[in-house]
């Protein structure tokens, strides 16, 4: 899992079968430090309370799909939770 | 399995079901020779501590099975803490 900050939704209405109700949201994954890293995704909100702006962590690939009530669906990112700390060791920040 | 350094930890308080009650840790990932390679958030299940070199599963199945569950979108579990590479 990595940790994402929220920049944006999509709205699509015409999907595959399985997600419907499903809310997309653009994520751009972030270093430890909350940097950018990397070019942003769509990930699908498995938490439902994530928006703009928010700090989350996300899970990739098969473990994407096992986070929404349908389990056998075309999503390979998805937010699992929105993050209040992250405490590092060493921060430069 | 991935060898990991314990960077900090993630506090969560609102998150999918699974994840409720469960210690997130931030983890480096290492190589043999201590360099930094990217980092991953994983479920601590040993008790590992910041500063502690771990090992990281990180595959679904095997991390299902962990918490003896079928379903959930878990994948990266801290399954063990290293004491030395050699």
């Amino acid at each position: 899992m990595h940790l994402g900050r929220v920049i944006g939704r999509v709205v699509a209405t015409t999907r595959t079968g399985g997600l419907d109700g499903i809310k997309f949201l653009v994520v751009q994954p972030l270093d430890k430090y909350r940097h950018d890293e990397g070019t942003p995704v769509v990930a699908a909100d498995a938490v439902a309370m994530a928006g703009t702006g928010e700090l989350v962590y996300y899970v990739a690939s098969r473990e994407a799909a096992e986070a929404l009530p349908e389990r056998f669906v075309a999503v390979d990112h998805a937010i699992v939770g929105l993050v209040d700390q992250v405490t590092l060791s060493e921060d430069p920040a | 399995m991935k060898l990991a350094q314990v960077a900090g930890t993630v506090v969560s308080p609102i998150s999918h079901s699974f994840f409720e009650g469960q210690r997130l840790l931030l983890c480096d990932l290492v190589d043999p020779d201590g360099s930094e390679n990217g980092y991953l958030i994983a479920v601590d299940v040993v008790d590992a501590g910041v500063g502690e070199r771990v090992l990281i599963c990180d595959e679904g199945t095997s991390a299902r099975q962990i918490f003896g569950i079928t379903t959930g979108p878990i994948r990266s579990v801290i399954v063990g803490i290293v004491d030395d590479v050699a």
